[in-house]
């Protein structure tokens, strides 16, 4: 599983790192950093989450 | 037995809950009936990216619309009436046909509509901003160039849509009858910071002032606006005038149902309405012990959320497990110009108003707002980091005081 996040999308609500701070986080600057582009499949559930409650539709999982 | 599913809504909470449904091994039919012709779309988008021309409609489809649910679509389709003893709704089609259709479990999200001015129907260049079709009827208007926006209610579409004129460097006058912009929401002292963001950015700002008439001008056999006469004795020059002065609750077709109505759906604190009945979204009123009143909740992520529990609740019904308890913390946003605003929680305009992180001189900042003890809103302007940070410390049971500390902390 690997995490792609659309940086002309996203806009830095920052929901996900709500959702998953040790993936995602807003510096700062209000910059979306992905700490972990491959995060483990335990994961998985919350990553989902991350995709269908981003604002922006910024977030997609590749399965690769 | 296969159980069939009427969901009234195919916007944010309407498809969430078909979704959760189909996701969670709902094998029956889910019919998804909407008085709106299109395919499932975002709305927060139709006061910014499709206002400025950034976006096309394409961009703003649902995802979860898009996905191959098996549901049978209704669009264009209105709910007329609901019958509860025989489980039965009635449906009146894009052609006008009535038809009735059988359901065993019912979601209710069929939201809300735009307020419109009285006696302003009909009349050319008069908008309000709550569908894709409004949206872009109102884009056929700017893209031509008005010498002039009025935008009466400066609530967060009013400002909103006021900012997607500025960007499209349209002149603009935005008409609050408060004495300051989402006071009701966000207390006087913000207000003032939300109303001198509107200022900075140029707009004609006219706070404590109510509209008295629309004048209009027939051109060619058409009435049309022309200028809007307000309250302060003045009268403003227009050619598009946009109405963002809330919502009403789309409850008509419950009525003499046996549905409790009260500004929205009345639920339970699991969003369960009646027997196998359950409302999301913008019409549920639910008893929020968090917040200690009942709450209606306009917000994006609400709707998601509650989409999802009201179809977890009508599953917990059928196979007998204990529902949950619905109490999310309400968390929004608004993107207005350069500006992000975001409020976690539900503070009262009388709750005490903090910052904690930098200055509402510069626009950016964190504020935290407290009734006696008791933290109830998080807000941050240009700060997403804190908010979200922050608004976890609802569920750590903190008080004013302390989450004050903790905010300093960060």
């Amino acid at each position: 599983m690997r995490i792609v996040v659309d940086f002309d999308l996203c806009e830095s609500n920052a929901v996900c790192m709500g959702i998953a701070p040790e993936i995602f986080e807003v510096r700062d600057d209000d910059f979306l950093y992905v700490l972990d582009e491959n995060p483990p499949e335990s994961m998985r559930a919350k990553m989902e989450e991350s995709v269908q409650r981003c604002p922006k539709q910024a977030i997609s999982i590749a399965e690769d | 037995m296969t159980t069939t599913t009427v969901i009234v809504g195919a916007s944010l909470a309407g498809i969430n809950a078909a979704r959760t449904l189909r996701l969670q091994g709902q094998l029956g039919p889910i019919v998804v009936v909407d008085a709106d012709p299109e395919r499932p779309y975002d709305r927060p988008p139709l006061s910014k990216q499709i206002l400025t021309g950034e976006w096309e409609r394409e961009k703003i489809l649902l995802p979860a619309g898009k996905e191959d649910l098996n549901l049978d679509f209704r669009l264009g389709t209105r709910a007329k009436a609901l019958d509860l003893s025989s489980r039965q709704i009635i449906l009146e089609g894009p052609t006008g046909a009535v038809e009735t259709s059988p359901f065993d479990s019912l979601v209710i999200a069929s939201g809300a509509s735009a307020r419109r001015l009285p006696d302003t129907a009909g009349i050319a260049g008069v908008h309000v901003v709550r569908t894709l079709a409004d949206s872009l009827a109102l884009r056929a208007e700017l893209d031509a160039g008005p010498s002039r926006v009025v935008v009466i209610g400066a609530g967060f579409i009013g400002a909103e849509v006021a900012s997607s004129c500025r960007k499209r460097g349209l002149d603009v006058t935005l008409v609050e009858a408060l004495p300051l912009p989402l006071e009701r929401i966000l207390g006087a002292e913000m207000g003032q910071v939300c109303a001198q963001v509107h200022i900075e950015n140029g707009v004609d700002l006219r706070l404590g002032t109510s509209v008295l008439q629309i004048e209009t001008s027939s051109v060619d056999g058409v009435e049309r606006v022309r200028a809007v006469a307000l309250s302060d004795g003045t009268v403003v020059e227009a050619e598009v005038v946009v109405v963002g002065i809330g919502v009403t609750v789309n409850t008509q077709w419950l009525e003499g149902s046996g549905i409790a109505l009260d500004d929205g759906v009345v639920c339970d604190n699991t969003l369960l309405a009646a027997p196998g009945v359950v409302a999301a979204g913008d019409i549920a009123r639910y008893p929020s012990e968090r917040f200690g009143r009942t709450l209606r909740v306009e917000h994006w992520e609400t709707a998601i959320a509650g989409g999802e529990a009201a179809a977890r609740r009508l599953l917990a019904e059928a196979s007998g497990e204990t529902p949950a308890v619905f109490d999310p913390i309400p968390w929004f946003w608004s993107d207005q110009y350069d500006r992000k605003i975001q409020l976690a929680g539900r503070p009262m305009p009388t709750d005490e108003c903090r910052i904690v992180h930098g200055t509402t001189a510069e626009f950016r900042f964190v504020a935290l707002y407290g009734d006696g003890d008791r933290l109830t809103g998080v807000l941050g302007m240009n700060r997403p980091r804190h908010v979200v940070q922050l608004r976890a410390l609802f569920d750590e049971g903190v008080t004013f005081s302390e989450a004050c500390e903790r905010a300093a902390a960060l």
